[in-house]
């Protein structure tokens, strides 16, 4: 790691982590008797471990010219294991949710295990432990094969993804100290959120600066949905996150807005995540790896720019369409529902798109397990994103706000896409990183695969079943016209469904671990002796196969 | 020049696609929220509406660390079965002080809007103690911690403060007598009581939440603010916004 920084490099590094440990320090002195104190300790034991570690290796050889002129993959390879060990981690607390809600005494009377504080501890390390560290580290593969140009430098790879796993921690560990600021899938306070700007705008620089060196004269289609990805979380982040801390010395923050502006800033942030964060991004992943993967071209270049402008137009719409019926003016709510069931159109067009770009290669689906992932994944995104403008008419909505329904259908989009699209793309790339022929045991890809695909078809039917029995339990009336069922017979209707669906969460767990086992006995095989050079493009191109090229 | 053309153009420049891309996202937020900021119609009047107390904001700040809103909303929707469900459904006035709105977006657990005053306080210290001993097919988590741990008052000042910063109008004298507030709100017959409904009106709740007078405990505070929701105003029962839709 530190035998690839050049001399000035690890200076630098040793610049910011100093910086770092600084900061970690002025943020125990000032928060001692406030979780920020705890932060503080962990910020300076990372800023101390990272100094450590470059002084460790300071005096190794610089890399050689030769090596500099190769592609700069250690951060992906880095972010794909830091990606698997929040996988697991992220889904372990998520059955450990879902357990609890069949034994609800699952807490050792502490505060710290309760539902409520490991709840955004779960969709935090899923969405931003796995889902980011899988965005970044594939983004950094992509972006350099596809513009033909080296990341700029050494450093500000490693910067990202260490900064940006710093943030995760921060953000892991303050919910179970209680520091959250309330705001779905954007709980951090104030000080962690200053901290993921400072990265994404690293992150940002990066993706920048290599486009502009590269020699594609095309920016390839992904790099339009990576560089979506990284603009407009950007934006998102920001608008939503603007607060008011307490006092330096405190973890705690009041927000901006409040009441009615702040549910829609908090709701078109809050859907976007999903767009940008949770679609825009792993529609990146999957312009690149499927049609590697398949070896066939995409299928349609105007398909792509049509999904691609439609999507990142129309979904800052909908937002709205989750504040039906609540004291918004109707006229946003409107507009997001409007929205969102045009939403269809682009979305379609890059599921759509996909599958028919596997026509001609459903004999490799077939036989190869990662690329079903991928075509599995291209088919839920298609069946949750109808769901999704289907939950956004009104009436449709009435019935499933507030109820599993909503849980199901995200998890359709979680489970079948994003991590579907994430296994096919860590599975195709791992042998690519890591030089080897291919993963040590495609049986075990299979039993992943089988795996995932059958926890996540229990866990949605049994919310799909949870969620619509709840809304119709809540709006039943008798016959002398008053309503048939207390809140809590609805509750106790649930508890079948809640043990269904922590069955199928500790399905899809397994996959991953089994995903876990096959990736490190993959990188720990003995070194097949291959020359870097050659085997820094993917697959070999058989002689008179069409060349890739950008957009088609 | 068809379309796709342009396209074919502007897919060869890094800094045009990426003004193209702000530019294109950035309009529907912007339509979206900024007319909510200057559009009268968005939060009606209520001049009877009250700020939350001190020690109200420290139970309201428990609510948020232990993730409430993760089961329980805080809205009703403009539907029949909701109303006579929970009550009037909401108006924006009602959260107007909340800084951030804790509307929700599941309900695991009923909605709270209109909590306060619905159950006793004996209830709410016995359902936090043990849910199931009084709800026997809850899956609330129990939260018998809570009346364990002392609440932090010392520092409400600077709570109230910074509330004051994005909008809520507390006086000075409201900041500068935070804590002494926080604590007379749970100690009716100290002195420190009258201050409170001085300030904050004699509607204001002022009595041992948890049955146990001294520092008021964590639960006091989580208590104090449960039994406000829905009671800051009473716009949503006057007769036009009673009428149902």
């Amino acid at each position: 790691m530190i035998a690839q920084l050049t001399k000035s490099e690890r200076q630098l590094a040793l610049v910011i982590l100093l910086a770092v440990t600084i900061c970690g320090l002025a943020m125990g002195i000032a928060g001692r008797d406030d979780p920020l104190g705890v932060h503080g300790a962990i910020v300076i034991l990372a800023g101390l471990a990272g100094i450590f570690g470059v002084i460790y290796a300071y005096y190794e050889p610089e890399p050689s010219e030769a090596r500099l002129a190769l592609y700069y993959d250690d951060p992906s390879k880095v972010g794909i294991i830091l990606a698997m060990g929040w996988a697991v981690i992220g889904m372990f607390i998520g059955d450990w949710v879902a357990w609890q809600l069949v034994f609800p005494n699952l807490t050792f009377d502490a505060g710290w295990s309760s539902f409520g504080r490991i709840r955004p501890a779960h969709t935090s390390a899923v969405i931003f432990g796995f889902g980011g560290n899988a965005l970044i580290a594939t983004s950094f593969y992509v972006l350099q094969r596809t513009a033909r140009a080296r990341l700029p430098d050494q450093l500000s790879p490693w910067f990202v993804l260490l900064g940006y796993n710093l943030f995760c921690i921060i953000a892991a560990t303050g919910y179970l100290m209680g520091v959250t600021q309330s705001k779905e899938y954007a709980e951090p306070e104030w000080y962690a959120d200053i901290w993921l700007v400072v990265v994404w705008v690293a992150y940002f620089i990066i993706y920048l600066r290599t486009l502009v060196r590269r020699k594609e004269p095309h920016i390839y289609v992904s790099n339009w949905y990576y560089m979506a990805f990284i603009l407009v979380v950007a934006i998102l982040h920001i608008v939503n996150n603007i607060a008011v801390p307490v006092s330096w010395g405190h973890a705690k923050s009041y927000s901006a807005f409040s009441g009615v502006q702040d549910a829609m800033t908090q709701w078109w942030y809050g859907h976007n995540a999903v767009a940008f964060f949770l679609t825009s991004g792993f529609l990146g992943m999957m312009y690149y790896y499927m049609p590697i993967r398949a070896g066939r071209p995409i299928f349609s270049y105007r398909l792509s720019i049509i999904s691609f402008w439609g999507i990142t137009f129309m979904y800052m719409w909908a937002g709205s369409h989750h504040l039906h019926y609540t004291a918004l003016p109707q006229w946003v709510q409107t507009l997001g529902m409007t929205f969102s069931i045009m939403l269809l159109v682009p979305s379609w067009a890059s599921a759509g798109n996909a599958l028919l770009t596997l026509n001609g290669a459903w004999h490799k689906v077939r036989d190869d397990a990662t690329l079903r992932f991928m075509m599995v994944a291209a088919v839920f995104y298609g069946l949750s994103t109808f769901e999704g403008s289907f939950m956004a008419i009104r009436s449709v909505n009435s019935l499933s706000h507030y109820t599993d329904w909503t849980v199901g259908h995200v998890h359709a989009g979680a489970l079948g896409w994003v991590a579907m699209i994430t296994f096919g793309s860590i599975y195709a790339s791992v042998p690519w990183l890591w030089k080897r022929e291919r993963m040590y045991s495609d049986r075990l890809v299979e039993w992943h695969f089988w795996l995932a695909l059958s926890g996540t078809l229990v866990y949605v039917f049994a919310m799909w079943n949870s969620g619509i029995i709840q809304g119709l339990m809540w709006r039943t009336y008798t016959e002398s016209g008053t309503l048939a069922y207390s809140f809590v017979d609805s509750v106790a209707a649930m508890r079948p469904y809640y043990i269904a669906r922590a069955i199928g969460g500790l399905m899809f767990l397994s996959g991953a671990v089994i995903g876990c086992v096959n990736i490190w006995m993959t990188i720990r095989a003995a070194h097949q002796p291959a020359d870097e050079r050659q085997a820094d493009r993917p697959v070999p191109r058989p002689v008179g196969a069409p060349a890739f090229q950008p957009g088609e | 020049m068809n379309i796709f053309g342009l396209h074919y153009r502007l897919e060869r420049k890094t800094i045009g696609l990426l003004l193209a891309i702000v530019g294109v996202a950035s309009i529907g937020g912007a339509v979206e929220i900024a007319p909510l900021f200057t559009i009268h119609q968005t939060v009606e009047d209520a001049p009877d509406m009250r700020v939350y107390t001190p020690l109200e904001i420290a139970g309201r700040n428990i609510y948020i660390r232990e993730g409430c809103y993760a089961c329980h909303s805080q809205m009703i929707r403009t539907l029949r079965d909701e109303v006579e469900r929970y009550g009037p459904y909401s108006l924006a006035v009602e959260s107007k002080y909340d800084h951030p709105m804790l509307w929700g977006s599941k309900r695991t657990g009923p909605d709270l809007a209109r909590m306060g005053n619905k159950y006793s306080d004996e209830w709410h210290v016995a359902h936090m103690n043990d849910p199931r001993a009084v709800v026997p097919a809850s899956v609330m988590p129990p939260y018998a911690y809570l009346g364990r741990a002392t609440a932090r008052i010392d520092d409400l000042g600077l709570h109230l403060k910074a509330l004051r910063a994005v909008g809520v109008p507390y006086t000075d004298e409201m900041i500068a007598n935070a804590t002494a507030d926080a604590y007379g709100q749970a100690a009716p017959d100290t002195p420190f009581a009258e201050g409170v409904t001085k300030r904050y009106g004699e509607a204001t709740n002022v009595r041992a939440f948890d049955g146990k007078v001294g520092d008021p405990t964590e639960l006091d505070a989580l208590i104090a603010y449960l039994q406000i929701l829905g009671k800051l105003t009473d716009a949503a029962h006057r007769p036009v916004a009673a009428a149902g839709e």
